[in-house]
């Protein structure tokens, strides 16, 4: 290791350390120190991993996509540098590598796996210069963070035409990332072909779901993608799954969903507790009973598996692997809270609004439910996209809904269009007195709903109560 | 006699919707419903003409750059005619955020002039600046109201639009950006036309111009519409000032 670099990451280091010690600064600020003073650090640290870095994209489920890729390439015997905590922009990334580095350009792992920032992918990939890349799925997000959906695909598309991982793994029913397997083979024919250019034997695996048994009866309103990206036609769907995910094709024959090699041919979905999947790869066919609910944990699941066979993990690790995740945090994380279980759920954007709520209404029964709505720059400032989401799948099956938060009141006032009784609709802004209310209003399970703030703030009332661990993972 | 009814038409309901339209739909919807008032629904998407006497309130949301260009060309096409006919005869038009920019004459994104319907004398451009995003509050002066009022909302638009003289906006920046980022004028309204750059759930967080609408779409004075219990309404109004710092 260079001199300068050593005294860099130390100096990064004892920052953080004392930002710590003052009770300030998230996990990523050593991270975004060390590249302050060193803007290659990321480049120059996961150069020293010899098993090299994968990296995880999407708008939903990065981080429990990672987590599982985790938990299989764990049973590989990688020795893994993983930002766990989910601290997923470049400071973040920087971060993980920084807690990894030692002395004398040592790393304590040897396979880097990232979840990056979707808006941010291709500054970091510049750096990281990953051999597997997943792609995983574009909704519509924060739109007043992050701009339109197409701005996203562009910078996606540049990242993959820029020569990129050895292995491109795509949402074969996301029909904006699919399409980017295209941009990849346009880019080497480019070049003369694969032979020659610098992706030589480069692959590009999709995956998808093909038990049409859990399709939707149609798109629904918060559907993003909907048109054929080379002539601008409204695509066909014959299956939607999940948002604009589904089986689809454009009339005019300009594209159509690939075959996916890794492929779900059998879900079976057990409320809001597990799924059942059977796992079709070009390394066999496998059952997983996946600790984690919905179809959009099963759409995680097809990502992580096809990322880690490509990573060189065997089929049983990957169902074991799968069978081990615990929930990242809150992710159908439950704890204890006066005796009730509480399970917490994020929710950030319409789409993954909707895959909640539609497994919370596989449950039978009535539901407690404390939703929780932030309006900080994390959560984007601009809280419309409540109304994007399906509260109706849920709003003749609320028992009580205890609503907190800083728009605590726009939320109730969604839920109260969305056909659910005001006398069953309770409005306590803070987050404390919100959890101890909806507590204390009912009994069996109660369902938090926060978004991605008020999740933080939740997480440290749970802590200080003593009821949650104090670190993540 | 059969109750009034809301004959609603929303222009693009798959395309221009990006920033939750529905929201506004819906509140005039239920509020309708509470009150006993007929609410009936129609879509027009591309290519499908409008019948500018069966509807008392168009409907025209934001889309993305892609989805409103299409969209754009097709209202000056086959929906632009039965537009203007319907405004003359006072049906009201509320065009929100990428709506407000088709109602003028042009936008003008990059090399191309996308054209607008021309309800009323406007010009948009989509300047290299930074887009114009935040939490805003207006000060608007409708008729049938006893004084100015309030609408609270969310801004996020890199169009800058440009009323021609003679123009009137729809209100004054108390907070945030306006039509131009100069804090100044916010929209636009001539009649009973409105655009405003507060974008999708502009409704909800405002019931009041809801029932505004409601009211004039029926041909009532607001203040005798039958009072519904709005205290979540208000409690959101509250906090969308707030959060637009009034």
């Amino acid at each position: 290791m260079s001199p300068a670099l050593g005294a860099k990451l130390a100096a990064a280091r004892a920052a953080g350390a004392l930002s710590r010690r003052a009770g300030r600064g998230g996990t990523s600020l050593p991270g975004k120190l060390l590249l302050r003073l060193e803007p290659r650090a990321i480049a120059q640290l996961a150069a020293r991993l010899p098993r090299g870095n994968a990296v995880i994209s999407a708008t939903n489920g990065k981080t429990t996509t990672a987590a599982m890729v985790a938990a299989i390439m764990e049973r590989t015997g990688a020795r893994l540098v993983h930002n766990r905590a989910g601290a997923n922009m470049a400071g973040g990334v920087a971060a993980s590598l920084l807690g990894a580095a030692g002395q004398r350009g040592t790393i304590a792992g040897d396979l880097g796996l990232f979840e990056v920032d979707e808006f941010w992918l291709h500054r970091v990939t510049a750096q990281l210069r990953p051999r597997a890349l997943l792609l995983a799925n574009l909704f519509r997000d924060q739109l007043d963070r992050y701009g339109e959906l197409e701005t996203i695909a562009e910078r996606w598309a540049g990242v993959v035409r820029a020569g990129g991982p050895r292995a491109l793994v795509l949402n074969a029913d996301d029909p904006l990332v699919a399409d980017l397997g295209r941009e990849r083979a346009v880019a080497e024919a480019a070049e003369g072909g694969p032979r020659g250019s610098s992706r030589a034997d480069g692959e590009t695996i999709f995956f998808g779901v093909e038990d049409v048994s859990v399709a939707l009866a149609g798109l629904s309103h918060a559907s993003d993608s909907k048109h054929c990206r080379r002539c601008g036609t409204p695509y066909v769907y014959d299956t939607v799954f999940l948002g604009h995910l589904g089986h689809y094709h454009c009339p005019n024959g300009d594209n159509r969903r690939p075959e996916p090699q890794v492929a779900a041919t059998s879900v079976v979905l057990n409320g809001a507790r597990s799924a059942q999947i059977t796992l079709r790869t070009p390394a066999g066919t496998v059952e997983v009973a996946l600790p984690l609910p919905g179809l959009y944990n099963v759409y995680n699941a097809l990502g992580a598996t096809a990322l880690s066979l490509a990573l060189g993990a065997g089929l049983e690790d990957v169902r074991a692997g799968l069978e081990a995740v615990s929930p990242a945090f809150g992710r159908a994380e439950t704890v204890q809270v006066g005796g009730r279980p509480v399970s917490v759920l994020l929710v950030k954007n319409p789409a993954g609004a909707n895959e909640v709520l539609r497994t919370l209404a596989l449950e039978e029964g009535e539901h407690d439910l404390l939703a929780v709505l932030n309006d900080r720059t994390a959560d984007g400032r601009d809280v419309s996209w409540v109304w994007d989401a399906d509260f109706e799948l849920l709003a003749c099956r609320l028992r009580r809904a205890t609503c907190s938060g800083t728009r605590a009141a726009e939320l109730a006032l969604r839920l109260k269009y969305a056909g659910v009784p005001t006398d069953r609709l309770h409005v306590v802004d803070d987050i404390a007195g919100g959890l101890d209310a909806a507590v204390a209003g009912g009994e069996g399970p109660l369902y938090v709903l926060p978004t991605y703030t008020a999740l933080l703030e939740l997480r440290r009332e749970l802590v200080a109560r003593g009821l949650a661990g104090s670190a993540f993972g | 006699m059969s109750p009034p009814t809301v004959r609603v038409c929303a222009l693009y309901p798959e395309l221009m919707s990006i920033y939750a339209d529905r929201g506004n739909l819906l509140l005039l919807e239920r509020r309708c419903a509470w009150r006993g008032i007929g609410f009936a629904l129609a879509g027009a998407g591309l290519g499908e003409a409008i019948d500018p006497d069966a509807h008392d309130l168009f409907y025209l949301g934001g889309g993305q750059d892609r989805d409103q260009v299409l969209c754009a060309h097709d209202l000056v096409a086959t929906k632009g005619e039965a537009l203007h006919a319907a405004a003359a005869r006072g049906a009201l038009v509320l065009a929100v955020c990428g709506g407000l920019q088709l109602l003028g004459h042009s936008y003008r994104l990059g090399d191309e002039d996308v054209p607008g319907v021309g309800l009323v004398d406007l010009h948009t451009v989509r300047g290299d600046g930074e887009r114009l995003i935040g939490n805003v509050a207006i000060e608007v002066q409708l008729p049938g109201l006893d004084g100015p009022r309030v609408l609270a909302g969310f801004e996020n638009h890199g169009g800058r639009t440009h009323l021609d003289a003679g123009e009137q906006p729809l209100g004054r920046v108390l907070r945030g950006h306006g039509n131009t980022g100069d804090g100044g004028a916010e929209g636009v309204r001539r009649h009973s036309v409105i655009g405003t750059y507060l974008h999708g759930p502009l409704l909800p967080k405002n019931a009041w111009f809801a029932d505004w609408l409601v009211a004039t779409a029926i041909g009532v004075e607001p203040g005798t519409l039958m009072p519904l219990d709005d205290r979540l309404e208000d409690a959101a109004h509250a906090a969308a000032r707030r959060a637009a710092g009034l």
